[in-house]
């Protein structure tokens, strides 16, 4: 009982914290998404025709709406938690008797939170784009839910491991974006050279990002019972790791 | 029972640097006990290891008698920190610092709204419930971390330099308020600099240098240990030359002020007989230092 309370404290300050500030949180993702739907997906798409069977306008949007919640659930627990560190607020949760998973679970959870609230806004916003015939409802749902899960967990370890503000930066600029890119979100892999397929399926965003797509349109470049394993794969471990540091209180404790 | 009872806690740093070398401290329940300390001794460290922000290197640690790698959460429990430094967010209102607290402590809505209420009246804070934290004055901040810390209701309450930096006004205000929590039953282990502070508000204290424990004992005995007492004696007159009287070490501080050592025991009264002998009038006479201060001195300079 006593650690649902601490954990239903933190999840609930943290959802209140993005929702506090979403002019910062909420509105630049519908702002953004809508100008790749209008420019890549109608201007442009209207000229490169079908993907896959599907208009080029359908193909994309499912990748747009997971870059939105892949970005945003890593970035509310890496910024967040950074922050808690950096203001030193963290000995707030440190003296008190919450167990580590309550913490990282609370802050996990506020990550998927504003993750899954994000995709929602995008989601909405692509309506007015593209006509959304979901394919398979739980595939949709599980992998929105898992793919959101994910990237809280890496964004709690970035945080971890964060000295300065600049270090918050550098994984989702260099690393998640070019990925998010690299992972089919605008083509699909078939389209790419030989060895470049190959090199693409390294990327495990690529296998969220079809799964996705298979969810809503029906349509995917990878096996889906793999992407469904590498995802899991991937939260198990991640999870794993950051009770690992939050017990040795790597980056948290002197 | 003892309220924390350390034993041989041993702590080194990743850069090679030990902060505490083996200490042995126990504090009684129901205590006002002082852990004084140069900067640097290890008072932080020890305060640190207590309270789980700091992990020990070996040793053990328990509050009322619940070991805190055994038992970390009931020792947990009984803990309430008022840290050195502001550490609550910023951007957060007084009310919800306090209600947050009372939340990662397990204490359901109803009572934390309830004892957020009371430990923000009793901290003179009530009024400033919405206002974001930031907004708020040094010595509002420092109270909002004792609300904070007292919202669980702990057994013992460790309060690390609570009044640096405040004015004299709200420095009372938090010795009063710190001797009415202690008499309602909480612990308090107190460290600080303003040694008269220590003085006058803890009946044990223990002093740390070097990592090590280098006294430990009652307030009035370690105060009677004390054998000599400085003053300071400002004249009516300009004095040319020094006075010599037995038995009293005089210095000139300036032309219009002495500056004597008296052994203990030896009474004044012979001092300003000799010196009104000498023509030397003395218009008023204060210590020059507390007594703490001076033992503090000399057990650290060791």
């Amino acid at each position: 009982m006593n650690n649902l309370i601490a954990f239903h404290t933190i999840i609930k300050k943290e959802i209140h914290r993005f929702l506090r500030i979403w002019p910062q949180t909420l509105l630049p993702p519908a702002i953004t998404t809508a100008l790749y739907f209008l420019i890549f997906g109608k201007l442009i798409g209207d000229r490169i025709g079908n993907i896959n069977g599907v208009s080029y306008m359908d193909y994309i949007v499912p990748g747009i709406i997971l870059m939105s919640v892949i970005s945003h659930s890593y970035a509310n627990v890496v910024s967040s938690f950074y922050s808690t560190k950096f203001q030193r607020n963290i000995e707030e949760l440190l003296v008190a008797p919450i167990p580590n998973w309550v913490i990282l679970f609370g802050y996990v959870g506020g990550g998927i939170a504003r993750g899954l609230l994000v995709g929602l806004v995008v989601t909405g916003i692509s309506l007015f784009f593209a006509e959304i015939n979901v394919n398979n409802i739980a595939i949709t749902i599980s992998v929105y839910f898992l793919t959101a899960t994910l990237f809280a967990l890496a964004g709690f370890i970035n945080a971890v491991f964060a000295d300065s503000f600049d270090d918050i930066s550098i994984i989702p600029n260099f690393v998640l974006t070019p990925l998010s890119y690299l992972g089919g979100i605008f083509y699909s892999v078939s389209m790419l050279p030989e060895i470049w397929q190959q090199i693409s399926l390294a990327n495990p965003i690529l296998y969220m990002i079809n799964a996705f797509r298979y969810g809503l349109i029906g349509v995917s470049d990878v096996n889906i019972q793999l992407a469904y394993i590498i995802t899991a794969g991937f939260i198990l471990f991640l999870t794993l790791l950051s009770l690992l540091l939050l017990h040795k209180g790597i980056g948290i404790k002197n | 029972m003892n309220a924390l009872s350390i034993k041989n806690l041993k702590k080194t740093y990743s850069n090679g640097f030990t902060a505490l070398k083996g200490i042995d401290l126990e504090v009684e329940s129901g205590d006002f006990f002082a852990l004084l300390g140069p900067n640097g001794a290890g008072k932080s460290t020890a305060i640190g290891i207590i309270s789980s922000l700091v992990n020990k290197t070996s040793g053990s640690v328990s509050i009322f008698g619940h070991d805190l790698a055994k038992e970390n959460a009931k020792a947990k429990s009984c803990i309430g920190l008022v840290p050195q430094e502001i550490n609550f967010n910023q951007f957060e209102t007084v009310k919800n610092i306090v209600l947050n607290q009372a939340g990662y402590y397990g204490i359901s809505k109803k009572t934390a709204l309830k004892n957020t209420e009371k430990c923000l009246k009793q901290m003179s804070l009530w009024d400033k419930r919405d206002t974001v934290s930031r907004r708020l004055s040094g010595g509002m901040k420092r109270r909002v971390m004792i609300a904070r810390a007292l919202v669980h209701s702990p057994k013992l309450l460790i309060l690390d330099e609570p009044t640096a930096g405040v004015d004299i006004e709200i420095r009372r205000s938090m010795w009063e308020m710190m001797e009415q929590v202690n008499k309602q039953g909480t612990t308090i282990i107190l460290t600080t600099h303003y040694l008269e502070e220590a003085e006058s508000l803890c009946r044990n204290i223990a002093i740390i240098n070097n990592g090590m424990i280098v006294e430990k004992s009652g307030m009035s005995e370690l105060l009677a240990k004390v054998n000599k007492d400085h003053f300071v004696l400002d004249l009516t007159k300009p004095i040319a030359t020094l006075p010599k009287i037995k038995g009293y070490e005089l210095e000139i501080a300036d032309d219009k002020s002495l500056l004597v050592t008296v052994p203990k025991g030896q009474n004044l009264n012979v001092l300003f007989q000799q010196l009104t002998e000498k023509n030397i009038d003395v218009l008023s006479l204060k210590n020059k230092t507390n007594r703490l201060e001076q033992l503090f001195m000399d057990l650290v300079n060791e």
